[in-house]
């Protein structure tokens, strides 16, 4: 296949348009599978706890980043928790965006976990989303072992 | 630690869609940072690149540009990182006492591929990668994590991007000089709040050069080397999510260790001058802080009082700092490379006077998960 050069505005130069296509298959880890595994088969979110300093950690990951020792001690999460900060995505980028913008994304601190989890934002008024609200999240009917089994987290009604 | 001196530098023009090749650049800034040094590539005994294979659209990305660096004819390797960790390891190369100078070449065409498509994937192809998190709405989280947290307002971070833009207007190598309002950038176009494209630096293609040398070699061959005075780098965690976005603990560390070496205990009223890693406009505050050039949550405040302008007791990005020319990865070499040009007194209409002490800032990662930070002095 051949593409044919253009020229950069006025400048004498040429430009060759194409694009870089690059199959790849990541490997999911033990820790990682166990906890796309969770969500899939149970609809449950999981993190990992470190004996030294009582983080819980989601995503899980074998080892404690702040202690640097392995995690074994799986705990349980709740599907709810709070709006750490948020953004509105108004751009839009093709091939990477998981919806059309405009869309929101935040990171939750989950009740239980230590960290935030970086998620979407649904069935949210775009326009009234404040840092500290409670939101709980929504799974996929259809999962399918993957970030996205969690459809995004909404706001919990008063 | 034994001196190092930097004797020579060069940047091209930034702009986006640079009719040049990456290769052309590279030939553009280290032929002329040669010419500055009063050297040839005979002279130089070893290079370090600074080029990333996704941004440069090529795998082994550094093995493409070794006639254009002169360096099929001497021991070269790539950083592949912010310009900042190329001369860290240029300076390490020297410290290590097997080579006299060292050519560090830094090159980006970032308009040859479309940001936000190579900065999603900074992210974990696992976990965050899918929910389309890019350098822009990334930043976002954070700045409306530093906003909460501090009370920082949307007002002072809009105050950056118009000093640096209007700083930029005395720099010839600056890609986005202009006079703006703070009006003008709350009003424009929101990308990611609280992001606007105001608060956003541009997509430039560009590259710099410096040459460092041992301090024997240094003063034998350039009249003023501009010494290495300190040097720290630190990195934070990969995870955003791990991380309290609002706060600076790896560049507060990274500070702190380039402060030991050079002797710093005051950086407010010790540094005359500092070019730092603004990529977005709150970033200059935060960074600020990470700093200690004032206390969390003031960098504000700081920037209200007009104390980093041109005039005031330490101007931040007298060269209009990222925000007004983004070459990836080059940009923290431009900073070296500015505060070079400040301490030999030839930075032009954007001379800081009397200068005799300066900072350069990099990052690299989303959101400043690296920080590298170098004094210089005369």
């Amino acid at each position: 296949m051949s593409v044919q050069s253009e020229e950069l505005g006025n400048t004498g130069t040429l430009i060759y348009p194409s694009r870089i296509k690059l199959p790849y298959t990541w490997h999911v880890g033990k820790v990682g599978s166990r906890f796309y595994q969770e969500i899939k088969d149970n609809g449950k979110i999981w993190g990992i706890k470190c004996s030294k300093c009582e983080w819980v950690f989601v995503p899980p990951r074998e080892t404690c980043p702040r202690c640097y020792c392995d995690m074994s001690e799986w705990v349980e999460l709740s599907d709810t928790g709070t709006l750490l900060t948020y953004t509105v995505t108004r751009y839009a980028v093709p091939g990477i965006q998981p919806l059309e913008p405009p869309f929101a994304l935040g990171i939750i601190k989950l009740d239980g976990a230590s960290t935030g989890l970086v998620h979407l934002l649904g069935e949210i008024d775009l326009n009234d989303i404040s840092v500290g609200l409670r939101v709980k999240a929504v799974f996929r009917e259809v999962r399918e072992g993957n970030y996205l089994d969690i459809k995004y987290f909404k706001p919990v009604r008063a | 630690m034994e001196k190092v001196g930097i004797i020579g530098v060069a940047q091209t023009k930034y702009q986006r869609y640079n009719p040049a090749s990456h290769a052309e650049s590279a030939y553009e800034v280290t032929s002329k940072s040669l010419e500055d040094a009063g050297l040839t590539i005979d002279d130089i005994d070893n290079t370090i690149t600074v080029c990333n294979d996704f941004w440069d659209g090529r795998t082994i990305s550094s093995m493409t540009i070794t006639e254009a660096t002169g360096s099929h004819k001497s021991p070269t390797t790539n950083v592949e990182g912010d310009g900042t960790y190329g001369a860290l390891m240029g300076l390490m190369r020297l410290l290590s006492g097997l080579h006299e100078i060292t050519l560090v070449v830094a090159q980006s065409k970032i308009s040859e591929g479309i940001p936000s498509v190579i900065t999603n994937a900074i992210f974990d192809p696992i976990y965050e990668r899918m929910l389309g998190l890019d350098a822009i709405n990334s930043a976002a989280l954070q700045m409306r994590s530093y906003m909460s947290k501090y009370g920082v307002t949307e007002e002072q971070c809009a105050k950056v991007s118009v000093k640096n833009h209007k700083n930029a207007k005395a720099n010839p190598y600056a890609h986005l000089a202009m006079d703006i309002t703070v009006e003008d950038v709350l009003k424009s176009r929101v990308l990611a709040d609280p992001i606007k494209l105001l608060d956003t630096s541009p997509i430039s293609d560009g590259a710099c050069a410096i040459i460092m040398a041992r301090e024997r070699t240094a003063k034998r061959k350039h009249g003023k080397p501009i010494w290495i005075k300190g040097v720290g780098h630190c990195a934070d965690a990969y995870h955003l999510g791990d991380r309290d976005l609002a706060e600076v603990d790896a560049l507060a560390s990274a500070a702190k260790r380039a402060y030991k070496m050079a002797g710093i205990r005051s950086p407010l009223k010790q540094v005359h001058v500092a070019e730092v890693y603004d990529a977005f406009s709150y970033m200059e505050l935060m960074w600020m802080e990470g700093l200690g050039l004032c206390g969390r949550g003031k960098a504000g405040a700081m920037v209200d009082s007009g104390l980093t302008e041109m005039g005031g007791a330490l101007p931040i990005n007298p060269s209009g700092g990222v925000l007004s020319a983004h070459a990836v990865q080059v940009a923290g070499l431009a900073r070296i490379a500015e505060t070079v040009l400040q301490l030999r007194g030839e930075a032009g209409d954007r001379q800081v006077d009397g200068a005799s002490t300066a900072l350069a800032h990099g990052i690299e990662g989303a959101c400043g998960q690296g920080h590298c930070v170098f004094i210089l002095g005369k």
